[in-house]
């Protein structure tokens, strides 16, 4: 079948995909975009995370043909070409990044986080609200603590942005 | 999180502000953070095929027929391969090679490779294998490993079910005491559950040869195994380290890379393999689960006089690393400690269970368990602090091993356990469900909640052992590039995640005291990097490329002398010339008008074999040493464990990279919460149950607590920098402090992890056996 979709802002088509395949099947093999990763393929690691129509969601659980006339948003597509979202920048200086194969998916499930947190002009949140929203994706090399300071050092410089550089309130953890 | 580093990094030859002792970013992070890094799965070719693999439904069955007429005559599959396409050595591994690349007589367990196809589509390939008609007769499989031992058990292969025994005798073998305290252990089956599935692609050159791009741990062992196995001079197998998404032990063995070579040579086409993580489970070996029965004896005031251990590993039905394993476990199985008699039987052995060999910890992971069960036994028998008695006990430098060497550099075992138990203890839960057991769950708002407090303190060997030819070989190139000195950095290791290339990196501009510095893609046309295994890599591929530079220096200031002849007190910094009186004599522009390029290959200090009688011998190369402390709250009556907080004291001898360093104490530590109390591949009769990520549980940020860190530098004299392995140290002592939390908390004996929830509750079939209050 055909599949047509945006992806990362553009009009794109996929031929001769089989009914059975995925979203993410069809991103990393028939769109050129691996980024979105394939640790399980079953739901459960968040490593495939993307934006279908601006909600966060597993990749691997979406039909190909679901995404049909839908926006998709993947790593690839989180910052314009040669920039690097906040988010990614933080995961860059904390060092919460070794493998990397969780970190795409990751770093979608954080933004998607601070974009209805902090950029909605909500407090930046605290380390238990940061558990529960990453709770999805596993990590097999950090144990999650280099990520916790990378999501909270985004959602700082976040806050600083949104309030033009005055301090934003933290919930109490 | 709170890190303390015990001194200011020390400035070596250069001063790079990126160089050894910093925290350097990753040279690979870019690309990882914005989705642009390949791993091995993410390859693609035009024209390329797909290649999967029939794997055998039962533990223990003779193949009796195997018809692939019906999988050729599938539309889009190009081909199918059975053992009689193989055209070298049809077995391999990495100590013995026992494992067949594809089955002919016989599976000796669930999930062995039996055949092949490649195919237009994995849709096409899963009809393809679906279409293979197998008949087996299928037999009783040998599954206790205890049984395995016993005469007349049924052999998994000719010569018996020994894969090894480590034998030691040290001290007086009668030795008696005030005191005596016995126990029983058991460690389940972990996995590795490295996020980025086996794959790669397999590409045939025009000289009749293959180039493989695969996520692995070390290329050469895997060229040699697929040379052999293809039939090939290994000059005609070319393989380039594809990006890796962690390793942990599981990519030692190989896994498709054979595979993957033969339908390639076959097809004449591009051949991509990706395990789905289902498969993964089968397609990699797992840590061997352990019988350990340990008596310790000491005087009334709490000195050990004895320790008797008797460690049975399963080591499923292939070799693999099994032989290394057991050094581990019986070398390393008292533990921390002095103990002036030791007796030991380890056995590796063979059942017709998942074949099981290297991870994180490589053996020293389960005696730990053991023997820190025991430590507080004894304390508790004695009336003293389990701490207390660590510290009366505890090894220092100059200490005697079981196999009677002598530990010559830093083992600050008191030092650490002072460490994690001097720390603040943290607040009561209150009352945020999301800080309680059970989470947002609903399950308690406190009731029947106990908190409690354990420790553990472990110790691990670095690099490889007993007598084994350990090297790494750099190639560094230093050449002028944009108007300034510029290094390229290749060798063979592999990164795996843990940082070797961001090393590599800070190693090359301290030595050189340049900022300029590429790191080359690992490959097999340079020498052999080593396993990226046994926390080894910084120490060993880290002492090649200082050693690289420091021949380039030499090779400077060679040119330097050329052209000053006869000059005194020449040096060179920066690929700079410099006068005695600091003057700067050449550039360079001037030094670097032709590039230098060295090859060296560096080793460290030889380590000898075990006597087979008595287990004696100067068998490691270095020990590293961790300890934690665990706070947990328990829900008694559910039996859900939150682990509230983890305090980690390790020494690592130089932090090479600090926030690399405390990585890798996160990370290792998540994987001993893991083994604590969760993760366990459930075998029943041979077969896996739970092969998924539903069903095997790995920590989620949810399960990990704030952790708490001490890093002691240490200089081991004998090591690059003084540094000291760091990956496997966290992941050993982790476990048994939580453990000794949930005791405290509870009362029960837990002799066996990871501990259930049917464990606490006593509800569970076994917990029974395990569970009795200690």
């Amino acid at each position: 079948m055909r599949v047509n979709l945006r992806v990362n802002g553009r009009a794109v088509t996929a031929d001769d995909v089989w009914e059975g395949e995925s979203l993410l099947f069809v991103l990393r093999e028939r769109l050129g975009l691996p980024g979105s990763k394939n640790a399980c393929e079953q739901g459960e690691c968040g490593s495939c995370t993307v934006y279908l129509d601006g909600s966060p969601v597993c990749a691997c659980l979406v039909a190909a043909g679901q995404a049909e006339g839908r926006d998709v948003v993947t790593i690839e597509g989180l910052a314009g070409p040669g920039e690097l979202d906040p988010v990614q920048q933080a995961f860059l200086e904390t060092g919460a990044v070794q493998c990397g194969f969780c970190t795409p998916g990751l770093i979608v499930q954080a933004h998607s986080l601070l974009r209805e947190t902090v950029d909605a002009g909500r407090p930046v949140p605290a380390d238990t609200e940061i558990r529960e929203a990453l709770a999805g994706n596993l990590c097999r090399c950090t144990g999650y603590e280099h990520i916790l300071e990378a999501v909270r050092l985004a959602a700082a410089r976040k806050a600083a942005a949104v309030c033009g550089g005055a301090a934003a309130g933290r919930e109490e953890a | 999180m709170t890190e303390t580093i015990t001194r200011p990094p020390a400035a070596g030859p250069g001063t790079s502000a990126a160089g050894v002792g910093t925290s350097a970013d990753r040279p690979d992070g870019r690309p990882k953070v914005t989705g642009e890094f390949a791993y091995s799965s993410d390859l693609w070719l035009d024209g390329m095929v797909w290649g999967a693999t029939l794997r055998s439904p039962h533990p223990r069955a003779f193949i009796e027929s195997l018809d692939i007429g019906p999988a050729l005559r599938v539309p889009g599959c190009h081909t199918v391969l059975t053992h009689a396409d193989v055209p070298g050595r049809k077995v391999y591994g990495l100590e013995l090679a026992d494992q067949p690349v594809l089955a002919w007589d016989q599976v000796r367990y669930q999930g062995e490779p039996v055949a092949l196809v490649a195919a237009d589509h994995p849709e096409t390939a899963r009809r393809a294998l679906a279409a293979i008609k197998v008949r087996y007769r299928v037999l009783e499989p040998l599954t206790d490993a205890t049984a395995a031992l016993a005469p007349g058990a049924p052999h998994v292969h000719d010569g018996g079910n020994v894969v090894r025994h480590v034998r030691i005798r040290h001290g007086d073998q009668a030795a008696q005491a005030d005191v005596v305290v016995s126990g029983e252990y058991r460690v389940g089956m972990q996995d590795q559950a490295f996020l980025g599935p086996e794959s790669g692609l397999a590409v045939p050159a025009d000289d009749g040869g293959v180039d493989l791009f695969v996520a692995t741990q070390w290329l050469h062992v895997d060229r040699a195994q697929v040379a052999a196995s293809l039939d090939l001079p290994e000059e005609k197998v070319r393989i380039t380290l594809a990006g890796v998404g962690g390793a942990f032990g599981a990519r030692e063995d190989l896994s498709m890379q054979v595979h993957a070579c033969l339908l390639a040579l076959r097809t004449g086409k591009p051949v991509k393999m990706v395990y789905s993580r289902e498969e993964s489970f089968f397609g990699h070996v797992h840590r061997h689960p352990a019988t350990m029965r340990y008596t310790h004896g000491a005087t009334a005031d709490g000195r050990l006089v004895y320790v008797h251990a008797g460690i049975v590993l399963d080591g499923g039905a292939y070799a693999s690393s099994s032989t290394a394993v057991a050094a581990n476990a019986a070398t390393l199985s008292v533990g921390p400690y002095e103990v002036p008699n030791v007796r030991v039987d380890c056995h590796a052995v063979y059942t017709n269970n998942p074949p099981c060999g290297a991870m994180r910890g490589f053996g020293a992971v389960q005696a730990c368990f053991a023997y820190e069960a025991q430590m507080d036994r004894l304390a508790a028998r004695l009336g003293l602090d389990p701490v207390e008695l660590r510290l009366r006990n505890a090894m220092h430098e100059g200490s005697v091993m079981p196999t009677g060497q002598v530990v010559d550099s830093a083992a600050p075992v008191a030092e650490l356990l002072h460490l994690v138990s001097a720390r603040p203890l943290p607040p009561a839960a209150g009352d945020d469900l999301r800080n309680l057991p059970g989470g947002v769950s609903n399950t308690t708002h406190g009731e029947g909640v106990v908190r409690g407090v354990g420790y553990g303190v472990g110790i691990k060997n670095v690099c490889f052992s007993e007598g084994f030819d350990d090297y790494s070989t750099a190639r560094v190139r230093l050449q002028m590039a944009d108007g300034e000195p510029a290094a390229d950095v290749h060798t063979a290791a592999a990164e795996v995640g843990q940082g070797l290339v961001t090393l590599q990196s800070q190693i090359a501009r301290t030595e050189l005291g340049i900022e300029q510095v590429r790191i080359v893609p690992a490959d097999t046309t340079v020498g052999s990097g080593g396993s990226s295994s046994a926390s080894r890599q910084s120490y060993v591929t880290g002492g090649a490329v200082r050693a690289a530079c420091a021949e380039i220096r030499t090779r400077l200031l060679d040119r330097g002398l050329a052209l000053f002849p006869g000059r005194d007190g020449l040096s060179v910094s920066g690929a700079t010339l410099v006068s005695a009186d600091g003057g700067v004599l050449a550039g360079p522009a001037e030094l670097l008008a032709e590039p230098v390029e060295v090859t060296v290959t560096w080793r460290h200090r030889p380590t000898h074999p075990l006597d087979p009688r008595t287990g004696q011998g100067d068998a490691h190369v270095q020990y590293a040493f961790a300890a934690h402390r665990a706070v947990v709250d328990v829900d008694t009556e559910l039996g859900l464990v939150k682990v509230v907080e983890l305090a980690c004291a390790q020494d690592v001898g130089r932090a090479m990279n600090p926030r690399a360093v405390a990585g890798q104490i996160h990370g290792g530590s998540a994987q001993g919460l893991g083994l604590a109390v969760m993760e366990e591949i459930q075998v029943t009769d041979g077969k896996v149950r739970n092969p998924s990520f539903t069903d095997y549980l790995i920590p989620t940020i949810l399960d990990m607590p704030p952790m708490r860190l001490d890093v002691l530098e240490l200089a081991d004299p004998h090591a690059p920098y003084g540094l000291r392995g760091v990956g496997e140290p966290p992941t050993i002592s982790s476990t048994p402090a939580i453990v000794a939390a949930i005791r405290n908390a509870t009362g029960l004996a837990l002799a066996r992890i990871p501990v259930r929830p049917e464990h606490i509750t006593g509800t569970g079939l076994e917990s029974g056996e395990w569970t009795r209050t200690a």
